[in-house]
């Protein structure tokens, strides 16, 4: 077998099949035709056309944070590969591995202003973990494999490679993925004990501790999940989570202060402003997260472990660094905690519990109730209450206020069942996304929420959703406006509400029915809950569009260029003058 | 108004210090374009940036890059030079101990009569050699390190500069030891 020759098109799918890969998401062109020809003359690998390019890039990002499996793209030369930058990126920045492949003009043609020509490997240099451009059918096996690896390995992230049309005509051997050692990329795995133990000393004394965990925990596999469970059990700290860690803690358990950040609770803010050790897991003290770095946690000592050794002191210094695999550090972290038999001050722990029930008891996230107009927040709370005791139930969200609302108010207990476009922040990612969580879980019940202006960035991937009969549930929060950008301008602007009044919108019931699905609406929050059951239990995809206060603000808030201690919060805002002449520079 | 922005202020601003760092990386295209593309895409200094294969039979290139910045800068460079795949090591040559930095330059210096004495006479100081002449000019060939270079180059100028290459700082470890991940 190894010595048949092969065609560099027929590698490709057999590299494919040997990674494991089960669904690529693509879109085809003239570079890429012999792929796509092998494709047809194959049955273990499902193709998913989608209906552009940028979609199949965030489904097989939904797909891959749903199964921690490596995504799969395959995209055309020039527009299909460019139209693929905003998802790559997007992987990039929320470390989701990916492998894209694209179709580049024959190795004769490079560099010659050819039809569908773009330097492909030139712009997405700084948007991919890294790139190949592939010179030789010879090359073809090797590189196939290592993307994968390069993918998945250490702090995961997108990869490209870029085939020109010839390379995939040419015949060359194949060969199967090896366990060979990467000749330089082997990112450091198991951390150091020393670090690891002097970090449980200084745990052991803290008074006012809070665990902060992110995205890392998701990423490095449902047993980290189980590890931290167990070691914020163990130790009964606080645990926080960022944006990107939702469900890498049980969120109904009352150690859970719930989300941290700039629309984070109160009750996890000021605990990281205050607290006197910080354990930072899989998080990279992004500036959502800190607020005004010079006030961020003045009077702590901090432990942070992460996979990524640039993620180490980039914008906050810490006291004790560990890097390394998130699960692997925590099961040592465990077993020398238990030997050392290391006792906290529960006296201390006892008063700052006390004090983080206080802030808890202020219950940042209330909102001004409604009889007439439905509030944006009580549709999450609602659609929460309906789901819960479901078994599967997968949430993916476009950007927004509705994501930040989703964010604060619905409960996340496992770990990659929260699909959301954290560090990019793209509108359009949840449709998509929605559909690669619903390719690999095709009974579970996945939820898109939405905002009425990110939903149309790609609605046109309804026509996928259709085509594949896949039950993606839409479920968008018509405000409309850019509620955020909104915000805002009021927040920044004097309420200028500048071009973020969201006009000429579809009918989306109609919208829905026209790509072969149901379409809901409700207006009056006596209507809210059947209509959400409707959209639950409706066995084909819905778009449910609810009705929710034009102007209602997503609160509290640390305003930007402000600290962790100076939230403000709903009820009380001075929204005019609530964000000063610093902030005002800050995105 | 103090538009301090939250993203570039170093929370521990410090003195900003120059450091010599050599990268072994895999002699393939774009990999420059990478090193490169890393540091201006974060906004980091290059002050001087040499490369050239040194290790043919592993197709292995190094890269000398000075670069300035605080502690944490000069950290977070290295450790994002650390994570670009076809890098295999990465040397803080400044904190890792003593070693030699060296630049060659090719200094052209046109003039007649007393000049052109006293040129030769400060090349000849200087080590510099004369590796080219014509009745009316000289291009010298000096090596050593930056200061040395920079200090012949200003001397040069009123003796008739007109043009003026130099290869950027290569720089090598003192001491027995040789630059890990070389095999
Ligand atoms: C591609 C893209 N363009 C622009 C923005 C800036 N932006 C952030 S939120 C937002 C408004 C989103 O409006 P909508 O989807 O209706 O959500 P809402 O805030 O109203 O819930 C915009 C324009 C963005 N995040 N992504
Ligand atoms: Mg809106």
């Amino acid at each position: 077998m190894a010595n048949v020759e092969m065609t560099g098109s027929e590698i490709v799918i057999k590299a494919l099949q040997d990674q494991g890969v089960e669904v690529v998401f693509g879109y085809p062109g003239g570079a890429v035709l012999p792929i796509y020809d092998e494709i047809f003359k194959q049955n273990k690998l499902r193709h998913v056309l989608v209906r552009q390019e940028g979609g199949a890039v965030h489904a097989a990002e939904g797909y891959a944070r749903s199964t921690g499996k490596v995504g799969c793209v395959l995209v055309t030369s020039g527009p299909g590969a460019t139209n693929a930058v905003t998802g790559l990126l997007d992987a990039m920045l929320d470390s989701v591995p990916l492998v894209c492949l694209c179709g580049q003009v024959p190795t004769h043609l490079i560099g010659n202003d050819a039809f569908q020509e773009a330097d492909t490997t030139g712009i997405t240099r700084p948007c991919t973990k890294h790139n190949y451009l592939v010179k030789s059918v010879e090359d073809l096996p090797r590189i196939m494999h290592e993307a994968f690896y390069v993918a998945s390995a250490g702090r995961p992230g997108p990869v490209v490679i870029d085939l020109p049309k010839d390379v995939l005509m040419d015949l060359g051997k194949y060969m199967p993925p090896t366990k060979v050692k990467h000749k330089s990329y082997n990112p450091t795995i198991k951390g150091d004990t020393a670090a690891i133990k002097e970090a449980v000393a200084l745990m052991a004394k803290a008074k006012k501790p809070i665990i902060y965990a992110g995205g890392g925990v998701v990423n490095s596999g449902s047993g980290a999940s189980q590890l931290l469970k167990q070691f914020t059990q163990l130790t009964g700290f606080p645990i926080t989570l960022t944006l990107m860690g939702l469900g890498a803690y049980p969120g109904s358990d009352k150690q859970f202060l719930g989300m941290l950040g700039m629309h984070g609770t109160y009750e996890a803010n000021m605990a990281m402003h205050d607290c006197d050790v910080m354990v930072c897991i899989g998080a990279r003290f992004d500036d959502r997260i800190t607020g005004r770095l010079d006030a961020f946690s003045p009077n702590s000592k901090k432990i942070h472990i992460d996979i990524d050794p640039s993620s180490i002191n980039k914008s906050v210094a810490v006291d004790i660094p560990i890097i390394g695999d998130v699960a692997h550090v925590m099961e040592d972290m465990i077993k020398i905690w238990r030997t050392s038999q290391s006792k906290i001050n529960q006296k201390a722990l006892k008063s700052w519990w006390k004090q983080i029930e206080d802030w808890r008891a202020k219950d940042c996230l209330a909102y001004l109730k409604d009889d007439k107009i439905i509030k944006p927040q009580l549709v999450i709370q609602r659609l929460y209450e309906l789901t819960k005791d479901r078994k599967d139930v997968f949430i993916t969200t476009e950007v927004g206020q509705h994501q930040m609302w989703a964010a604060q108010h619905f409960k996340f207990e496992k770990p990659k069942h929260w699909m959301t476009s954290g560090g990019l922040g793209t509108m359009g990612y949840g449709l998509p996304a929605a559909l690669g969580v619903q390719m690999a879980h095709p009974d579970a019940l996945v939820i898109d929420i939405a905002g009425e202006a990110s939903i149309l960035m790609n609605i046109q991937e309804m026509a996928t959703i259709s085509q594949y009969k896949l039950p993606v549930k839409v479920l968008i929060l018509n405000n409309q406006y850019m509620g955020m950008v909104r915000q805002w301008q009021e927040l920044l602007h004097g309420s200028r509400y500048s071009e973020s009044y969201m006009e000429a919108l579809p009918d989306f019931v109609k919208l829905a029915e026209s790509f072969g699905g149901v379409g809901l609406r409700a207006t009056k929050p006596e209507e809210l809950d059947d209509v959400l059951m409707q959209m639950i239990e409706t066995d084909n995809s819905v778009i449910c569009e609810v009705a929710v206060a034009p102007e209602e603000n997503c609160f509290p808030m640390i305003p930007s260029g402000a600290a962790h201690n100076e939230m403000i919060f709903g009820a009380e805002v001075d929204t005019e003058n609530a964000i000063g002449e610093d902030g005002m520079v800050l995105v | 108004m103090a538009t301090t922005s939250i993203y570039g202020e170093n929370p521990l601003s410090e003195d900003v210090h120059t450091h010599t760092i050599s990268v072994l990386v895999d002699n393939e295209p774009g990999v420059l374009a990478r090193v490169i593309g890393l540091f201006s895409g974060r906004g980091y200094n290059i002050e001087s940036l040499t490369v050239a294969e040194t290790r043919h039979r592993q197709g292995l290139s190094r890269i000398t890059i000075v670069t300035s910045g605080t502690a944490m800068i000069i950290e977070q460079i290295k450790a994002q030079l650390g994570r670009l795949v076809p890098i295999h090591s990465v040397s803080d040559l400044t904190i890792e101990g003593p070693c030699v930095e060296r630049e060659l330059a090719l200094v052209k210096v046109d003039g007649v009569g007393d000049k052109r004495v006293e040129a030769l006479r400060i090349a000849d100081i200087f080590r510099a050699r004369p590796v080219d002449a014509t009745t009316e000019s000289f291009v010298f060939e000096i090596v050593g390190d930056t200061e040395k270079l920079d200090a012949f180059v200003e001397l040069m100028k009123p003796l008739g500069l007109v043009d003026l290459s130099r290869t950027g700082v290569v720089a090598i470890a003192r001491g027995p030891e040789g630059m890990s991940g070389q095999d």
